[in-house]
């Protein structure tokens, strides 16, 4: 990273970036002269959460629930022990929880008091997750919601809204669309949106 | 606290905007607030309840005004000038200018890097057998310290069912005040929509909030 780039950048931001972004170099320049943390050490942590974490190591969890009964109630017994014995995947932590939707229930997820998000999942949540809007409404509002997504569900399905108020984490399991017949995993996982795993969205539809 | 950050069920805010493609990070200085983050965090400097402490203790129009990682560094700053690891002069200068508080684990360091790619586990042996069991009907404490806690305003008082138990965890109002572990369990708590929201309320909601026992009291 030559100084040249972050240059050319500050001519383009405006005040009150410019102003953060000054202030953050600060402090990281004194963090480091301090010997808190080692700089190389931040950039392979930016690196990790840019490029290694994100929600297809969910959306891999859920085709193989979709396509193997035992594995499917084995992640809803204990997601965290179902999917670290699945090795390949996300290292999860020990505090996740799969919550399945059904004909009859909808699970969504939100946190309240800050943005608490199942990130070996789905990677780091985005901005409307960590909202007033969401958090402030969820909870109430849920249909409302999502209709803000585009989503409408029978007005008989249960909603079930988990609030994140602990370090348990929470991965919902959306409903396999029914014309997905026969797909492999591979294909599944592609229909499988990070939003299906909030619970404010579905599985694309299947052509 | 019965800070702004206890959002549930407040009114006003509009609609869910959500933005598509969304990048990782927005600004490079939002990567390096995170980073910055957790390393403190994992080397042992500011834990976790205490980071969310400090970002609900931000001033109610900072706290909602500013982007989420602005959030982050404007609290972060605060608590590392509070506990003496850090000075507002250095930060003004942009350069250290006095020696550096002892760290529990020493210089964050890519040897690390591990420790913040595997999620922590946050369970504790418990002190005692949890006191409630699946079923149970409980109430939320009307509780409402100055201090730090992860029960919601909007469930307290009402009347819910113990629906899971999810293990004994550290606790996040003693732990955010430097008070240790003291571990405590932990359980799925669901209410009637109804029960929260009053007749009014969709039907067909439930909500559930993840309780440590210090909240729940028998109805």
């Amino acid at each position: 990273m030559s100084g040249h780039d972050h240059d050319h950048h500050h001519h383009h931001d405006h005040s009150e970036l410019s102003e953060t972004e000054l202030r953050v170099r600060a402090l990281e320049t004194v963090l480091t002269e301090k010997g808190y943390v080692d700089p190389a050490a931040l950039d392979a942590i930016v690196e990790f959460y840019e490029t290694k974490i994100g929600p297809r190591a969910g959306a891999r969890v859920v085709a193989k629930a979709w396509t193997d009964p035992a594995f499917k109630q084995a992640l809803l017994d204990d997601a965290s022990k179902a999917i670290g014995a699945l090795g390949h995947v996300s290292r999860v932590g020990d505090h996740l929880i799969a919550v399945e939707n059904t004909p009859q229930r909808h699970n969504m997820v939100v946190c309240t008091l800050c943005s608490c998000y199942p990130w070996e999942m789905l990677g780091l949540p985005p901005i409307w997750y960590k909202a007033a809007p969401y958090r402030s409404r969820a909870v109430k509002d849920p249909r409302g919601v999502l209709a803000d997504f585009g989503v409408t569900l029978p007005k008989e399905t249960e909603i079930r809204v988990w609030d994140s108020t602990a370090e348990t984490r929470f991965l919902v399991l959306p409903m396999r669309p029914a014309s997905t017949e026969g797909w492999s995993e591979e294909r599944l996982a592609e229909i499988i949106t990070r939003d299906s795993m909030i619970g404010t969205g579905l599985p694309k539809a299947a052509p | 606290m019965n800070g702004v950050h206890d959002m549930g069920g407040m009114d006003g805010f509009g609609p869910v905007e959500a933005e598509p493609n969304e990048p990782p990070f927005h600004q490079l200085w939002e990567g390096r607030v995170m980073a910055m983050v957790r390393a403190m965090g994992a080397n042992g400097g500011l834990n976790i309840d205490s980071q969310r402490f400090a970002r609900e203790s931000l001033p109610p129009e900072v706290y909602l005004a500013s982007s989420y990682y602005k959030k982050w560094f404007l609290a972060v700053t605060n608590q590392l000038v509070s506990r003496n690891m850090v000075g507002t002069d250095e930060i003004d200068a942009g350069h250290s200018l006095r020696q550096s508080a002892p760290l529990q684990r020493g210089t964050f360091t890519l040897d690390d890097i591990s420790r913040i790619s595997k999620r922590g586990s946050f369970a504790r042996d418990p002190q005692a057998p949890p006191f409630f069991k699946l079923g149970d009907k409980v109430r939320t404490r009307n509780i409402n310290p100055l201090t730090h806690t992860r029960l919601p305003r909007y469930v307290r008082g009402h009347s819910g069912v113990i629906e899971r138990i999810n293990g004994c965890h550290v606790f996040p109002d003693s732990a955010a005040h430097d008070q240790g572990d003291n571990p405590q369990w932990v359980y799925t708590v669901v209410f009637d929509g109804r029960e929260l929201w009053g007749e009014g309320a969709d039907p067909t909601l439930k909500v559930s909030i993840e309780a440590f026992e210090p909240y729940l009291e028998r109805p």
